[in-house]
Protein backbone atom coordinates (compact mmCIF):
# COMPACT_ATOMS: atom_id res chain seq x y z
CA UNK A 1 0.00 0.00 0.00
CA UNK A 2 1.44 3.35 -1.00
CA UNK A 3 1.65 6.03 1.67
CA UNK A 4 -1.10 8.20 3.02
CA UNK A 5 -0.42 11.78 1.96
CA UNK A 6 -3.41 13.45 3.54
CA UNK A 7 -2.63 16.68 5.35
CA UNK A 8 -4.21 19.99 6.26
CA UNK A 9 -3.97 23.19 4.25
CA UNK A 10 -1.85 24.60 7.10
CA UNK A 11 0.57 21.68 6.73
CA UNK A 12 0.86 22.36 3.01
CA UNK A 13 1.65 26.01 3.62
CA UNK A 14 4.09 24.97 6.33
CA UNK A 15 6.15 23.30 3.63
CA UNK A 16 6.34 26.45 1.50
CA UNK A 17 9.12 28.97 1.95
CA UNK A 18 9.42 32.64 1.14
CA UNK A 19 11.14 33.24 -2.18
CA UNK A 20 9.79 30.06 -3.79
CA UNK A 21 8.39 29.78 -7.31
CA UNK A 22 4.83 28.52 -6.95
CA UNK A 23 2.53 27.36 -9.73
CA UNK A 24 -1.21 27.66 -9.17
CA UNK A 25 -3.61 25.52 -11.24
CA UNK A 26 -7.06 26.30 -12.62
CA UNK A 27 -7.79 29.06 -15.13
CA UNK A 28 -9.17 32.57 -14.48
CA UNK A 29 -12.00 32.12 -12.01
CA UNK A 30 -12.27 28.36 -12.56
CA UNK A 31 -11.20 25.56 -10.19
CA UNK A 32 -8.64 27.62 -8.33
CA UNK A 33 -7.14 26.11 -5.14
CA UNK A 34 -8.65 28.94 -3.10
CA UNK A 35 -8.62 27.14 0.28
CA UNK A 36 -4.85 26.66 -0.15
CA UNK A 37 -4.46 30.29 -1.24
CA UNK A 38 -6.43 31.43 1.81
CA UNK A 39 -4.17 29.30 4.03
CA UNK A 40 -1.17 30.89 2.31
CA UNK A 41 -2.60 34.34 3.08
CA UNK A 42 -2.78 33.38 6.78
CA UNK A 43 0.94 32.47 6.77
CA UNK A 44 4.06 34.63 6.62
CA UNK A 45 5.21 33.14 3.29
CA UNK A 46 6.04 35.96 0.89
CA UNK A 47 8.43 37.17 -1.83
CA UNK A 48 6.95 34.56 -4.19
CA UNK A 49 7.27 34.05 -7.90
CA UNK A 50 3.77 32.99 -8.92
CA UNK A 51 3.04 31.18 -12.20
CA UNK A 52 -0.68 31.13 -12.95
CA UNK A 53 -3.39 31.53 -15.56
CA UNK A 54 -4.52 34.28 -13.26
CA UNK A 55 -7.76 34.69 -11.38
CA UNK A 56 -8.59 35.73 -7.82
CA UNK A 57 -5.61 33.65 -6.61
CA UNK A 58 -3.33 36.21 -8.21
CA UNK A 59 -5.55 39.09 -7.07
CA UNK A 60 -5.54 38.10 -3.41
CA UNK A 61 -1.82 37.31 -3.26
CA UNK A 62 -0.92 40.52 -5.10
CA UNK A 63 -3.10 42.62 -2.82
CA UNK A 64 -1.49 41.03 0.23
CA UNK A 65 1.96 41.91 -1.12
CA UNK A 66 3.10 38.29 -1.37
CA UNK A 67 4.17 38.38 -5.02
CA UNK A 68 7.62 39.54 -6.05
CA UNK A 69 7.30 38.27 -9.62
CA UNK A 70 4.18 37.21 -11.49
CA UNK A 71 4.40 34.99 -14.57
CA UNK A 72 1.11 35.11 -16.45
CA UNK A 73 -0.76 35.83 -19.68
CA UNK A 74 -3.74 37.47 -17.97
CA UNK A 75 -5.72 37.84 -14.78
CA UNK A 76 -9.50 37.76 -14.97
CA UNK A 77 -12.62 36.78 -13.06
CA UNK A 78 -14.26 35.60 -16.33
CA UNK A 79 -17.75 37.01 -15.70
CA UNK A 80 -16.00 40.16 -14.40
CA UNK A 81 -13.37 40.79 -17.11
CA UNK A 82 -10.75 42.62 -15.03
CA UNK A 83 -9.35 41.28 -11.72
CA UNK A 84 -9.47 44.46 -9.60
CA UNK A 85 -6.60 43.65 -7.24
CA UNK A 86 -4.35 42.60 -10.14
CA UNK A 87 -5.20 45.85 -11.93
CA UNK A 88 -4.51 47.99 -8.84
CA UNK A 89 -1.28 46.14 -8.01
CA UNK A 90 0.03 46.56 -11.56
CA UNK A 91 -0.86 50.24 -11.60
CA UNK A 92 1.06 50.86 -8.39
CA UNK A 93 4.00 48.74 -9.57
CA UNK A 94 3.58 46.23 -6.74
CA UNK A 95 5.32 43.32 -8.46
CA UNK A 96 7.52 42.46 -11.39
CA UNK A 97 5.58 41.02 -14.32
CA UNK A 98 6.74 38.35 -16.76
CA UNK A 99 3.97 38.70 -19.34
CA UNK A 100 3.79 35.65 -21.59
CA UNK A 101 1.25 34.49 -24.16
CA UNK A 102 -1.18 31.72 -23.06
CA UNK A 103 0.46 29.15 -25.35
CA UNK A 104 3.96 30.19 -24.29
CA UNK A 105 2.97 29.42 -20.69
CA UNK A 106 1.72 25.98 -21.72
CA UNK A 107 4.93 25.19 -23.59
CA UNK A 108 7.09 26.60 -20.78
CA UNK A 109 5.39 24.25 -18.32
CA UNK A 110 5.66 21.41 -20.83
CA UNK A 111 9.41 22.01 -21.22
CA UNK A 112 9.77 21.83 -17.44
CA UNK A 113 7.83 18.56 -17.31
CA UNK A 114 10.07 17.07 -20.00
CA UNK A 115 13.22 18.38 -18.29
CA UNK A 116 14.07 20.41 -21.38
CA UNK A 117 15.58 23.89 -21.23
CA UNK A 118 13.04 25.37 -23.67
CA UNK A 119 10.44 24.65 -26.31
CA UNK A 120 10.44 26.29 -29.75
CA UNK A 121 7.23 28.15 -30.59
CA UNK A 122 6.04 30.68 -33.14
CA UNK A 123 3.93 32.51 -30.53
CA UNK A 124 5.49 35.72 -29.31
CA UNK A 125 7.52 36.57 -32.42
CA UNK A 126 6.99 40.18 -33.52
CA UNK A 127 4.87 40.96 -30.46
CA UNK A 128 5.86 43.11 -27.49
CA UNK A 129 6.11 39.97 -25.37
CA UNK A 130 9.65 39.91 -26.79
CA UNK A 131 10.19 43.57 -25.87
CA UNK A 132 8.94 43.44 -22.28
CA UNK A 133 10.85 40.20 -21.61
CA UNK A 134 14.32 41.10 -22.90
CA UNK A 135 15.72 37.80 -21.61
CA UNK A 136 13.62 35.81 -24.13
CA UNK A 137 15.75 34.34 -26.91
CA UNK A 138 15.02 32.91 -30.32
CA UNK A 139 16.41 29.69 -31.76
CA UNK A 140 17.06 28.80 -35.39
CA UNK A 141 15.83 25.47 -36.73
CA UNK A 142 18.80 23.23 -37.60
CA UNK A 143 16.80 21.77 -40.52
CA UNK A 144 16.38 23.04 -44.04
CA UNK A 145 13.58 25.49 -43.20
CA UNK A 146 15.99 27.55 -41.00
CA UNK A 147 12.94 29.03 -39.22
CA UNK A 148 13.69 31.39 -36.36
CA UNK A 149 11.40 30.62 -33.42
CA UNK A 150 10.97 31.72 -29.82
CA UNK A 151 12.74 29.50 -27.28
CA UNK A 152 10.23 29.54 -24.41
CA UNK A 153 12.24 28.78 -21.27
CA UNK A 154 11.13 25.94 -19.02
CA UNK A 155 8.91 27.12 -16.17
CA UNK A 156 10.29 24.98 -13.35
CA UNK A 157 8.35 25.29 -10.11
CA UNK A 158 9.34 24.73 -6.49
CA UNK A 159 5.75 23.89 -5.61
CA UNK A 160 2.37 23.49 -7.30
CA UNK A 161 -1.06 24.07 -5.77
CA UNK A 162 -4.13 22.67 -7.56
CA UNK A 163 -7.74 21.84 -6.70
CA UNK A 164 -9.60 18.85 -8.10
CA UNK A 165 -12.98 17.23 -7.62
CA UNK A 166 -11.72 14.00 -6.04
CA UNK A 167 -8.45 12.44 -4.93
CA UNK A 168 -7.46 9.34 -3.03
CA UNK A 169 -5.19 9.58 0.04
CA UNK A 170 -2.16 8.66 -2.06
CA UNK A 171 -2.40 11.58 -4.46
CA UNK A 172 -4.26 10.15 -7.44
CA UNK A 173 -6.32 13.15 -8.50
CA UNK A 174 -9.55 13.18 -10.50
CA UNK A 175 -11.31 15.99 -12.36
CA UNK A 176 -14.98 15.57 -13.20
CA UNK A 177 -15.58 18.83 -15.07
CA UNK A 178 -15.11 19.52 -18.78
CA UNK A 179 -11.55 20.89 -18.64
CA UNK A 180 -8.40 19.62 -16.90
CA UNK A 181 -6.85 23.07 -17.45
CA UNK A 182 -3.09 22.54 -16.92
CA UNK A 183 -3.15 21.07 -13.43
CA UNK A 184 -1.18 17.93 -14.33
CA UNK A 185 1.51 20.06 -16.01
CA UNK A 186 1.77 22.29 -12.93
CA UNK A 187 2.23 19.24 -10.69
CA UNK A 188 4.72 17.49 -12.98
CA UNK A 189 6.73 20.69 -13.48
CA UNK A 190 7.11 21.12 -9.70
CA UNK A 191 9.53 19.75 -7.11
CA UNK A 192 6.59 19.24 -4.78
CA UNK A 193 2.88 19.31 -5.57
CA UNK A 194 -0.17 19.65 -3.35
CA UNK A 195 -3.73 18.88 -4.36
CA UNK A 196 -6.80 19.95 -2.50
CA UNK A 197 -10.07 18.31 -3.45
CA UNK A 198 -13.76 18.37 -2.72
CA UNK A 199 -13.67 14.89 -1.27
CA UNK A 200 -11.00 12.29 -0.51
CA UNK A 201 -12.25 8.86 -1.55
CA UNK A 202 -10.82 5.38 -1.40
CA UNK A 203 -8.85 4.43 -4.51
CA UNK A 204 -11.45 1.77 -5.32
CA UNK A 205 -14.15 4.48 -5.47
CA UNK A 206 -12.46 6.66 -8.12
CA UNK A 207 -13.86 4.92 -11.17
CA UNK A 208 -17.28 4.04 -9.77
CA UNK A 209 -19.03 6.73 -11.82
CA UNK A 210 -16.33 8.01 -14.17
CA UNK A 211 -13.96 6.85 -16.89
CA UNK A 212 -10.21 6.40 -16.46
CA UNK A 213 -9.45 9.56 -18.47
CA UNK A 214 -10.74 11.61 -15.49
CA UNK A 215 -7.68 10.49 -13.50
CA UNK A 216 -5.57 13.55 -14.16
CA UNK A 217 -2.91 13.41 -11.43
CA UNK A 218 -0.66 10.44 -10.79
CA UNK A 219 0.43 9.94 -7.18
CA UNK A 220 4.11 9.89 -8.18
CA UNK A 221 3.76 13.65 -8.79
CA UNK A 222 1.73 14.54 -5.69
CA UNK A 223 3.17 15.11 -2.21
CA UNK A 224 0.14 16.16 -0.23
CA UNK A 225 -3.65 15.72 -0.40
CA UNK A 226 -6.03 18.06 1.40
CA UNK A 227 -9.75 17.49 1.74
CA UNK A 228 -11.24 20.95 1.22
CA UNK A 229 -14.98 20.94 0.52
CA UNK A 230 -15.86 24.11 -1.37
CA UNK A 231 -12.11 24.60 -1.60
CA UNK A 232 -12.34 26.36 -4.97
CA UNK A 233 -14.95 28.85 -3.71
CA UNK A 234 -15.79 31.40 -5.11
CA UNK A 235 -14.39 30.06 -8.38
CA UNK A 236 -16.18 27.23 -10.21
CA UNK A 237 -15.64 23.55 -9.57
CA UNK A 238 -18.11 21.85 -11.86
CA UNK A 239 -19.89 19.50 -11.58
CA UNK A 240 -19.68 19.94 -7.79
CA UNK A 241 -20.63 23.62 -8.00
CA UNK A 242 -20.64 26.61 -10.31
CA UNK A 243 -18.88 29.89 -9.68
CA UNK A 244 -20.51 31.82 -6.82
CA UNK A 245 -21.37 34.83 -8.98
CA UNK A 246 -23.09 36.82 -6.21
CA UNK A 247 -20.08 36.42 -3.93
CA UNK A 248 -17.63 37.14 -6.75
CA UNK A 249 -19.49 40.38 -7.53
CA UNK A 250 -19.23 41.29 -3.85
CA UNK A 251 -15.50 40.49 -3.91
CA UNK A 252 -14.92 42.56 -7.06
CA UNK A 253 -16.86 45.56 -5.75
CA UNK A 254 -15.08 45.44 -2.39
CA UNK A 255 -11.69 45.10 -4.09
CA UNK A 256 -12.21 48.41 -5.89
CA UNK A 257 -12.64 50.42 -2.69
CA UNK A 258 -10.11 50.43 0.21
CA UNK A 259 -12.73 50.90 2.94
CA UNK A 260 -15.00 48.17 1.53
CA UNK A 261 -11.97 45.91 1.16
CA UNK A 262 -11.04 46.37 4.85
CA UNK A 263 -14.58 45.28 5.72
CA UNK A 264 -14.40 42.33 3.33
CA UNK A 265 -11.09 41.20 4.83
CA UNK A 266 -12.36 41.49 8.38
CA UNK A 267 -15.51 39.58 7.54
CA UNK A 268 -14.18 36.80 5.30
CA UNK A 269 -10.41 36.53 5.52
CA UNK A 270 -9.53 37.09 9.16
CA UNK A 271 -10.32 33.57 10.39
CA UNK A 272 -9.65 29.99 9.30
CA UNK A 273 -11.38 28.04 6.52
CA UNK A 274 -14.31 27.07 8.79
CA UNK A 275 -14.81 30.73 9.63
CA UNK A 276 -14.68 31.55 5.91
CA UNK A 277 -17.38 28.98 5.13
CA UNK A 278 -19.58 30.28 7.93
CA UNK A 279 -19.15 33.88 6.76
CA UNK A 280 -20.01 32.90 3.17
CA UNK A 281 -23.12 31.05 4.39
CA UNK A 282 -24.14 34.14 6.37
CA UNK A 283 -23.53 36.30 3.27
CA UNK A 284 -25.92 34.13 1.26
CA UNK A 285 -28.45 34.20 4.10
CA UNK A 286 -28.50 37.99 3.82
CA UNK A 287 -28.68 37.85 0.04
CA UNK A 288 -31.69 35.49 0.05
CA UNK B 1 -34.86 47.61 -30.44
CA UNK B 2 -35.52 44.03 -29.38
CA UNK B 3 -38.29 41.50 -29.74
CA UNK B 4 -39.34 39.27 -32.54
CA UNK B 5 -40.67 41.72 -35.12
CA UNK B 6 -39.06 40.38 -38.27
CA UNK B 7 -40.39 43.10 -40.54
CA UNK B 8 -38.75 46.12 -38.88
CA UNK B 9 -35.77 47.62 -40.71
CA UNK B 10 -32.35 46.23 -39.73
CA UNK B 11 -30.69 47.98 -36.81
CA UNK B 12 -27.03 49.01 -36.68
CA UNK B 13 -26.36 46.02 -34.40
CA UNK B 14 -27.84 43.71 -37.04
CA UNK B 15 -25.63 45.16 -39.77
CA UNK B 16 -22.71 44.47 -37.42
CA UNK B 17 -23.89 40.88 -36.90
CA UNK B 18 -24.04 40.27 -40.65
CA UNK B 19 -20.65 41.92 -41.19
CA UNK B 20 -19.13 39.67 -38.53
CA UNK B 21 -20.82 36.59 -40.01
CA UNK B 22 -19.26 37.45 -43.38
CA UNK B 23 -15.80 37.04 -41.81
CA UNK B 24 -16.43 33.29 -41.69
CA UNK B 25 -17.82 32.92 -45.25
CA UNK B 26 -15.77 30.28 -47.10
CA UNK B 27 -13.79 29.52 -43.91
CA UNK B 28 -14.58 25.84 -44.38
CA UNK B 29 -14.39 23.21 -41.64
CA UNK B 30 -12.58 25.29 -39.02
CA UNK B 31 -13.25 26.51 -35.51
CA UNK B 32 -14.93 29.91 -35.37
CA UNK B 33 -13.80 31.69 -32.18
CA UNK B 34 -15.88 34.81 -31.71
CA UNK B 35 -15.07 37.08 -28.76
CA UNK B 36 -17.88 39.45 -27.89
CA UNK B 37 -21.64 39.19 -28.20
CA UNK B 38 -22.09 40.48 -31.76
CA UNK B 39 -19.32 38.24 -33.20
CA UNK B 40 -20.86 35.29 -31.35
CA UNK B 41 -24.25 35.98 -32.93
CA UNK B 42 -22.46 36.46 -36.26
CA UNK B 43 -20.64 33.13 -36.06
CA UNK B 44 -23.88 31.31 -35.22
CA UNK B 45 -25.65 33.09 -38.05
CA UNK B 46 -22.88 32.05 -40.46
CA UNK B 47 -23.18 28.45 -39.33
CA UNK B 48 -26.95 28.48 -39.70
CA UNK B 49 -26.73 29.90 -43.23
CA UNK B 50 -23.73 30.01 -45.58
CA UNK B 51 -21.00 28.35 -43.46
CA UNK B 52 -22.58 25.13 -42.07
CA UNK B 53 -19.24 23.35 -41.65
CA UNK B 54 -17.97 25.74 -38.95
CA UNK B 55 -17.12 24.33 -35.54
CA UNK B 56 -18.35 26.29 -32.51
CA UNK B 57 -17.68 25.99 -28.79
CA UNK B 58 -19.92 26.61 -25.79
CA UNK B 59 -17.39 29.22 -24.66
CA UNK B 60 -15.64 26.58 -22.56
CA UNK B 61 -14.44 23.08 -23.40
CA UNK B 62 -17.26 21.67 -25.53
CA UNK B 63 -17.83 21.75 -29.28
CA UNK B 64 -21.53 22.20 -29.81
CA UNK B 65 -23.45 20.17 -32.35
CA UNK B 66 -26.40 22.52 -32.65
CA UNK B 67 -26.76 26.30 -32.73
CA UNK B 68 -28.56 27.38 -29.55
CA UNK B 69 -29.61 30.91 -28.68
CA UNK B 70 -26.93 33.05 -27.02
CA UNK B 71 -26.79 32.11 -23.35
CA UNK B 72 -28.68 28.82 -23.82
CA UNK B 73 -27.08 25.43 -23.30
CA UNK B 74 -26.46 23.28 -26.37
CA UNK B 75 -28.73 20.24 -26.85
CA UNK B 76 -26.00 18.39 -28.73
CA UNK B 77 -22.28 18.16 -27.99
CA UNK B 78 -20.09 16.97 -30.87
CA UNK B 79 -16.61 17.29 -29.43
CA UNK B 80 -14.21 18.17 -26.66
CA UNK B 81 -11.83 21.10 -26.78
CA UNK B 82 -10.18 21.81 -23.42
CA UNK B 83 -7.74 24.72 -23.29
CA UNK B 84 -4.67 22.58 -23.98
CA UNK B 85 -6.24 21.30 -27.20
CA UNK B 86 -7.59 24.73 -28.07
CA UNK B 87 -4.13 26.31 -27.84
CA UNK B 88 -2.73 23.48 -29.95
CA UNK B 89 -5.55 23.82 -32.49
CA UNK B 90 -4.59 27.47 -32.98
CA UNK B 91 -1.22 26.39 -34.32
CA UNK B 92 -2.79 24.04 -36.87
CA UNK B 93 -4.40 27.09 -38.48
CA UNK B 94 -7.83 25.41 -38.50
CA UNK B 95 -9.40 28.33 -36.68
CA UNK B 96 -10.51 31.86 -37.44
CA UNK B 97 -10.70 34.06 -34.35
CA UNK B 98 -12.40 37.43 -34.02
CA UNK B 99 -10.84 39.20 -31.05
CA UNK B 100 -11.60 42.49 -29.38
CA UNK B 101 -9.11 45.36 -29.23
CA UNK B 102 -8.59 48.10 -26.67
CA UNK B 103 -6.22 49.70 -29.19
CA UNK B 104 -5.70 48.92 -32.87
CA UNK B 105 -3.31 50.69 -35.21
CA UNK B 106 -3.04 51.32 -38.94
CA UNK B 107 -1.22 48.04 -39.62
CA UNK B 108 -3.45 45.91 -37.43
CA UNK B 109 -1.34 45.73 -34.29
CA UNK B 110 -3.72 45.09 -31.41
CA UNK B 111 -3.47 45.81 -27.69
CA UNK B 112 -5.54 44.25 -24.90
CA UNK B 113 -2.81 44.26 -22.25
CA UNK B 114 -2.45 47.73 -20.76
CA UNK B 115 -2.62 51.45 -21.55
CA UNK B 116 0.37 53.70 -20.98
CA UNK B 117 3.88 52.64 -20.07
CA UNK B 118 4.07 48.86 -19.70
CA UNK B 119 6.42 49.09 -16.70
CA UNK B 120 3.79 50.94 -14.73
CA UNK B 121 0.60 51.17 -16.78
CA UNK B 122 -1.89 53.98 -16.45
CA UNK B 123 -4.64 51.43 -16.98
CA UNK B 124 -4.00 47.71 -16.65
CA UNK B 125 -6.31 45.64 -18.85
CA UNK B 126 -6.52 41.88 -19.41
CA UNK B 127 -2.93 41.04 -20.33
CA UNK B 128 -1.75 39.69 -23.69
CA UNK B 129 -3.85 36.52 -23.34
CA UNK B 130 -3.56 34.43 -26.54
CA UNK B 131 -3.23 37.35 -28.95
CA UNK B 132 0.41 36.60 -29.90
CA UNK B 133 -0.22 32.92 -30.67
CA UNK B 134 -3.49 33.68 -32.44
CA UNK B 135 -2.21 36.37 -34.76
CA UNK B 136 0.83 34.39 -35.90
CA UNK B 137 -0.95 31.10 -36.49
CA UNK B 138 -4.56 31.42 -37.60
CA UNK B 139 -6.64 34.05 -39.39
CA UNK B 140 -7.35 36.83 -36.89
CA UNK B 141 -10.06 39.44 -37.34
CA UNK B 142 -11.07 42.15 -34.92
CA UNK B 143 -14.34 43.50 -33.54
CA UNK B 144 -14.63 46.98 -32.07
CA UNK B 145 -18.15 47.80 -30.83
CA UNK B 146 -17.40 51.50 -30.33
CA UNK B 147 -15.20 52.93 -33.08
CA UNK B 148 -13.25 55.86 -31.66
CA UNK B 149 -9.89 57.60 -31.88
CA UNK B 150 -9.08 56.13 -28.46
CA UNK B 151 -9.18 52.65 -29.98
CA UNK B 152 -7.87 53.42 -33.48
CA UNK B 153 -4.51 54.93 -32.62
CA UNK B 154 -1.34 55.70 -34.53
CA UNK B 155 0.66 53.31 -32.38
CA UNK B 156 -0.59 50.82 -29.79
CA UNK B 157 1.00 50.90 -26.33
CA UNK B 158 1.72 47.15 -26.28
CA UNK B 159 1.66 44.90 -29.34
CA UNK B 160 -0.33 41.80 -28.36
CA UNK B 161 -1.89 40.80 -31.69
CA UNK B 162 0.76 41.28 -34.39
CA UNK B 163 0.14 43.68 -37.29
CA UNK B 164 1.57 43.67 -40.81
CA UNK B 165 4.53 45.98 -40.24
CA UNK B 166 5.71 44.16 -37.14
CA UNK B 167 5.32 40.73 -38.72
CA UNK B 168 7.28 41.84 -41.80
CA UNK B 169 10.06 43.30 -39.65
CA UNK B 170 10.35 40.06 -37.65
CA UNK B 171 10.84 37.94 -40.76
CA UNK B 172 9.47 34.84 -42.48
CA UNK B 173 8.65 32.83 -39.34
CA UNK B 174 6.34 35.63 -38.25
CA UNK B 175 4.72 36.23 -41.64
CA UNK B 176 4.38 32.56 -42.67
CA UNK B 177 0.87 32.01 -41.27
CA UNK B 178 0.04 35.61 -40.38
CA UNK B 179 -3.32 36.71 -41.81
CA UNK B 180 -5.55 39.61 -40.78
CA UNK B 181 -8.68 39.39 -42.91
CA UNK B 182 -10.38 42.45 -41.48
CA UNK B 183 -11.94 44.57 -38.80
CA UNK B 184 -15.63 45.11 -38.06
CA UNK B 185 -16.79 48.10 -36.01
CA UNK B 186 -20.10 49.79 -35.28
CA UNK B 187 -19.34 52.18 -38.14
CA UNK B 188 -18.13 49.91 -40.91
CA UNK B 189 -15.93 47.12 -42.22
CA UNK B 190 -12.19 47.52 -42.80
CA UNK B 191 -9.44 45.47 -44.44
CA UNK B 192 -5.74 45.78 -45.24
CA UNK B 193 -5.95 45.49 -49.05
CA UNK B 194 -3.54 48.36 -49.71
CA UNK B 195 -0.01 48.38 -51.15
CA UNK B 196 1.56 49.02 -47.72
CA UNK B 197 -0.95 46.80 -45.86
CA UNK B 198 -2.38 49.79 -44.00
CA UNK B 199 -6.04 49.78 -42.97
CA UNK B 200 -8.66 50.62 -45.58
CA UNK B 201 -12.36 51.37 -45.34
CA UNK B 202 -14.11 48.49 -47.09
CA UNK B 203 -17.77 49.31 -46.43
CA UNK B 204 -19.87 51.71 -44.40
CA UNK B 205 -22.86 50.57 -42.40
CA UNK B 206 -25.93 52.39 -43.77
CA UNK B 207 -26.36 55.75 -42.04
CA UNK B 208 -22.63 56.27 -41.50
CA UNK B 209 -20.54 58.78 -43.47
CA UNK B 210 -16.87 58.64 -44.47
CA UNK B 211 -16.35 61.84 -42.49
CA UNK B 212 -17.69 60.20 -39.34
CA UNK B 213 -15.28 57.29 -39.75
CA UNK B 214 -12.31 59.59 -40.39
CA UNK B 215 -13.10 61.64 -37.28
CA UNK B 216 -13.30 58.50 -35.14
CA UNK B 217 -9.98 57.14 -36.43
CA UNK B 218 -6.69 58.34 -34.99
CA UNK B 219 -4.60 57.61 -38.08
CA UNK B 220 -4.77 58.25 -41.82
CA UNK B 221 -7.23 55.67 -43.08
CA UNK B 222 -7.18 54.59 -46.73
CA UNK B 223 -10.53 55.45 -48.31
CA UNK B 224 -11.31 54.35 -51.89
CA UNK B 225 -13.16 56.69 -54.24
CA UNK B 226 -16.27 54.57 -54.10
CA UNK B 227 -17.16 53.08 -50.73
CA UNK B 228 -20.03 50.59 -50.78
CA UNK B 229 -22.47 50.06 -47.95
CA UNK B 230 -22.34 46.92 -45.83
CA UNK B 231 -24.84 44.50 -47.32
CA UNK B 232 -28.36 44.25 -45.90
CA UNK B 233 -29.33 41.21 -43.86
CA UNK B 234 -31.73 38.98 -45.75
CA UNK B 235 -35.23 38.47 -44.37
CA UNK B 236 -34.26 34.96 -43.28
CA UNK B 237 -31.10 36.24 -41.57
CA UNK B 238 -33.13 38.83 -39.67
CA UNK B 239 -35.56 36.14 -38.59
CA UNK B 240 -32.74 33.90 -37.39
CA UNK B 241 -31.06 36.75 -35.48
CA UNK B 242 -34.25 38.04 -33.88
CA UNK B 243 -36.14 34.83 -33.18
CA UNK B 244 -33.59 32.06 -32.81
CA UNK B 245 -30.05 33.23 -32.11
CA UNK B 246 -30.55 36.39 -30.06
CA UNK B 247 -34.21 36.57 -28.99
CA UNK B 248 -33.21 38.54 -25.85
CA UNK B 249 -31.69 41.32 -27.95
CA UNK B 250 -28.24 41.18 -26.34
CA UNK B 251 -26.77 42.64 -29.55
CA UNK B 252 -28.35 45.99 -28.71
CA UNK B 253 -26.41 46.17 -25.46
CA UNK B 254 -23.13 45.97 -27.35
CA UNK B 255 -24.10 48.28 -30.23
CA UNK B 256 -26.51 51.08 -29.49
CA UNK B 257 -29.08 51.89 -32.16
Amino acid sequence: MSKDKTMTAEEVVGRLRSGMTIGIGGWGSRRKPMALVRALLRSDVTDLTVVSYGGPDVGLLADAGRIRTLVTAFATLDSVPLEPHFVAARQRGAFELVELDEAMMMWGLTAAVHRLPFMPVRAGLASDVMTVNPSLRTVTSPYGDREELVAVPALRLDAALVHLNRADPHGNGQYLGPDPYFDDLFCEAAETAYVSCERIVDTSELLKDAGPQTLLLKRAFVDGVVEAPNGAHFTSCVPDYDRDEAFQRHYAEAARDPEAWREFTARFLSGDEDAYRAAVAAFHGEEA
Amino acid sequence: MTGTDTTAAPTRAEYCVVACAEAWRDAGEVLASPMGTVPMIGARLAKRTFAPDLLLTDGEALLIGDVPAIGAAPAIVEGWLPYRQHLALVTTGRRHVMMGASQLDRYGNQNISCIGDWERPRRQLLGVRGAPVNSLNNPTSYWVPRHSARVFVERVDMVCGVGHDRAAAAGPSATRYHRLPGVVTDLGVFDFETPDRGMRLRSLHPGVTVEQVREATGFALAVPEEVPYTRDPTAEELRLIREEIDPRGLRDREVRA
